[in-house]
């Protein structure tokens, strides 16, 4: 019950995400979302990851966007696309259709836990290329953002002169 | 009736998964986009960490939702300068204005 009422919270946050008019409400209900994330991976068995989702997902990007929306300013944002919202809504739930098709079989595969070292043992030596490739991500990510901003206050200062 | 674990969380993957589509489809915001790949991420990550519960190797799935949520924290920052930038230099954040642009 009390898992049905978390799954159902998080959809709804997702939707409002989504749907809500203004920028800053759509930020804050994706952070109730990921929150809310962060709480199904707690109960599926991997905590330490549901910290940093926790952080991560609902701090620091809340945080990000929060920043984005303050400087790009709140542009509301009747912003229709060119795809009819029915359609959209149609379109999506076709995929979602689709997803449910492939995933079902998949979860009635048998299983208990098998044996398996700590989450630090496995991060660190059998996924290692993939913290090396997080590392070269950070840095890169570091690089493309100062690399926007440096642009563009080089853009304000050509302006000014001229 | 009730649900297992699994089955609802895999309901709620679908759910994240389908709602992002929609999100990216009806919007042409250039930050609510950023907020459509957020909610799709979400649903990938969860999915990893399900597929780890299922098959038994918890934390194999963890490690691969930690290099998700990574990846996924890179792509909004980098979107987000980009957005600021496009609204410094352009005045907009309309997808459809930026993509008929001529200078």
């Amino acid at each position: 019950m009390f898992d049905l009422l978390i799954v159902a919270a998080t959809l709804l946050c997702a939707l409002q995400a989504i749907r809500s008019p203004r920028l800053l409400m759509s930020a804050l209900w994706l952070a109730s979302a990921s929150a809310l994330t962060a709480l199904l991976m707690y109960l599926l068995g991997a905590p330490e990851v549901a910290v940093i989702e926790l952080s991560v997902g609902a701090g620091l990007v809340t945080v990000l966007f929060v920043f984005a929306i303050n400087i790009a300013g709140e542009e509301v944002a009747d912003l229709r696309a060119l795809v009819p919202r029915p359609l959209a809504w149609l379109a999506a739930l076709g995929a979602m259709g689709l997803g449910a098709w492939m995933a079902i079989p998949g979860l009635r595969a048998p299983g208990g836990p098998l044996p398996e070292p700590a989450f630090a043992a496995v991060l660190w030596e059998q996924r290692g290329l993939d913290v090396l490739l997080q590392v070269v991500l950070i840095i890169g990510g570091v690089l493309g953002v100062l690399g926007l901003l440096a642009e563009g206050r080089a853009h304000v200062r050509k302006e000014k002169q001229s | 009736m009730t649900l297992s674990l699994p089955a609802l969380v895999a309901v709620a993957v679908l759910g994240l998964l389908g709602i992002g589509v929609a999100g990216l489809l009806i919007t042409r915001n250039l930050i609510k986009v950023v907020v459509g790949i957020q909610v799709m991420t979400k649903g990938g990550m969860l999915a990893m960490v399900l597929a780890g519960h299922l098959s038994g190797r918890v934390q194999t799935g963890a490690a691969l939702a930690l290099t998700v949520i990574v990846a996924d924290t890179i792509v909004s920052v980098v979107a987000l300068a980009f957005a600021v930038q496009v609204r410094r230099r352009f005045g907009t954040l309309d997808l459809q204005a930026l993509s008929t642009l001529r200078r």
